[in-house]
């Protein structure tokens, strides 16, 4: 991690899935969509602790979400598949049809004095 | 009231050994589903709160929005219709004659899961096989770029890992399991081998694979950015030419990173390369329902699985011209029929853009981004729970489903072909 520079990559989670069963409104999928999981050692580098919202800026849009520690190599930022880390994704696809969804950069900057639903 | 071996069409298994439990027109029990499963089951038998149709967020009757429909299709000069990745093959089938009759675009979620991965099977072919053969054959299995205990739960138990099988009478013991990706996943348990790999490096390392497993040679230092050694390489090479059957299970770590289709391309061809010692095969995860029903019935009705337009009067397939999202970037499309999919939810925020500034028809089973955003909405019922219709598993083995419970609103399958028989009347 240089300059709190991450890769971010999205997919499926399993709270996320069952979340678009029952509404993307509902609070299990909004949660799942909107944490963002770093390497502990990223997270401390940072000063961040478990709950604590960040914003996440990449070079097609920025938004916030909730930082949680999670089993990932250092530098690597993961998120669920869902309208806010679409914030962050790129519409050019480059001849193929699909967008920029996973393995860019993300620039990580903790939002002071805030925090989410504290999991611990 | 029982129902058994009802199949649960929320992702690309299929599983078909469901036993339903239903009390009062709902199911109250999915036994065998998996947390996904039962999630979809239980959800989709609620009883139905929205009205049927509706057009600037006011209640109407079907035929009303049919009709409000048909007419922002017929007038636009560039409509797209996208989706159809959870429903079925016989509203597909519709949805293509209505994009055929309109002169627009179709695209499916494909281009966006696993586009790329029919990008390289027009290129390479397809070397592949069905679940059961991975069930009864399989000894050596490898994901890649997939993480199947949260994207398919069942996937592993019921047909690739510890599932038992004819010449795989021990289940797991009988099998080897790799797994490569760029994290560490609940997944990850599972893995004999668990390689991880740097974000866009999946290219280098497949093709330093093609490379040893056809004896050439490859220097350490090619690797160094990958996050692989030579000797894990290596191994892998060897594991894969010694094994009986190997199958190789490809995820969207590999269609969406740097390298989309390139990326698919080498594993089909290492795949290919490998059927000159052993048995290989390859089968991407895909991941809704029917997503591999819409690339079907797409195929077989223009020759082409995703990304089609028709504003010639005849099929063309062009990925970054056709595809939805680029039509939407481009600010292009200027109507938008979704079907049984949820693009505002879905696609990169500068294409949701485009879609609230032209008219937006839904078609769904329930409420979303999608539904909320549309001018036009209809609510249909669920195939699988409240309406029958034709699905097509991950391995392409087509399966009939059953409707368990009634509805008070018309199937996709309806609601387009009635779409399309206004058009058509429209347009004559």
């Amino acid at each position: 991690m240089a300059d709190n520079t991450f890769t971010l990559i999205t997919g499926r989670s399993g709270a996320q899935g069952t979340g678009i069963s029952w509404g993307k409104e509902g609070e299990g999928y909004r949660e799942a969509v909107q944490l963002v999981e770093l390497n502990p050692a990223d997270m401390e580098c940072l000063g961040l602790q478990e709950g604590d919202a960040v914003r996440l800026i990449s070079r097609y849009g920025a938004t916030e979400a909730l930082c949680r520690p999670g089993n990932l190599p250092t530098g690597l930022a993961f998120m669920a598949f869902g309208p806010v880390a679409n914030q962050l994704t790129g519409a050019e696809t480059r001849a193929s049809g699909m967008p920029d969804t996973r393995g860019f950069e993300v620039r990580l900057e903790p939002v002071l004095n805030r925090r989410g639903v504290d999991k611990r | 009231m029982q129902i058994e071996a009802a199949i649960c069409a929320f992702c690309g298994c299929l599983c078909d050994d469901i036993v339903l439990t239903i009390e009062s027109d709902r199911i109250v029990q999915a036994k065998n589903a998996c947390a996904l499963g039962k999630a979809w089951y239980t959800a989709h038998s609620r009883p139905p709160d929205l009205p049927a149709a509706r057009v600037d967020g006011k209640s109407v009757e079907v035929e009303e929005a049919i009709e409000a429909a048909a007419i922002l299709l017929t007038k636009a000069r560039y409509p797209i219709l996208y989706g159809l990745s959870s429903t079925s093959c016989e509203a597909q089938r519709h949805a293509v004659a209505l994009a055929e009759a309109l002169g627009g675009c179709i695209d499916c979620c494909t281009s966006v899961c696993h586009g790329p991965s029919g990008m390289a099977v027009q290129g390479f072919g397809e070397p592949t096989c069905t679940l059961g053969e991975v069930k009864n054959r399989a000894d050596l299995v490898i994901y890649w770029g997939s993480n199947p205990a949260e994207s398919h739960p069942r996937h592993m138990s019921r047909y690739a890992v510890t599932s038992k099988g004819r010449l795989t009478p021990n289940g797991r013991k009988n099998r080897t399991v790799v797994l490569v990706d760029v994290r560490s996943t609940p997944s990850s348990r599972f893995a004999d081998l668990l390689l991880t790999v740097r974000p866009g490096m999946d290219f280098e390392i497949l093709w330093a694979l093609r490379a040893l497993v056809l004896g050439r040679k490859v220097e350490p230092a090619g690797l160094a950015e990958t996050g692989i050694t030579l000797a894990q390489l290596t191994h892998l090479a060897e594991l894969m030419k010694n094994c009986r059957y190997g199958v190789l299970f490809a995820g969207q770590g590999l269609t969406q990173s740097a390298g989309n289709q390139m990326n698919l391309s080498a594993a089909i061809l290492l795949a290919r390369d490998l059927n000159q010692f052993t048995k290989f095969a390859i089968i991407p995860m895909r991941g809704h329902g029917n997503v591999t029903g819409v690339d079907q019935v797409l195929t077989w009705q223009t020759g082409y699985p995703f990304g089609v337009n028709f504003s010639r009067g005849y099929p063309r397939f062009n990925p970054g011209e056709f595809t939805m999202v680029d039509v939407l970037r481009r600010k292009e499309a200027d109507a938008v029929l979704s079907v049984a999919s949820d693009p505002a939810a879905s696609l990169p925020a500068e294409a949701v853009q485009r879609l609230t500034e032209v008219p937006l028809i839904a078609i769904d089973t329930h409420e979303s981004e999608t539904t909320r955003l549309a001018r036009v909405s209809f609510m249909a019922s669920t195939v699988g729970i409240r309406a029958s219709g034709t699905a097509y598993r991950m391995d392409n083995v087509p399966l009939f489903l059953k409707q368990a419970l009634t509805s008070i609103y018309p199937s996709d399958e309806e609601i387009l072909g009635r779409l399309l028989e206004r058009v058509r009347e429209l347009k004559a």
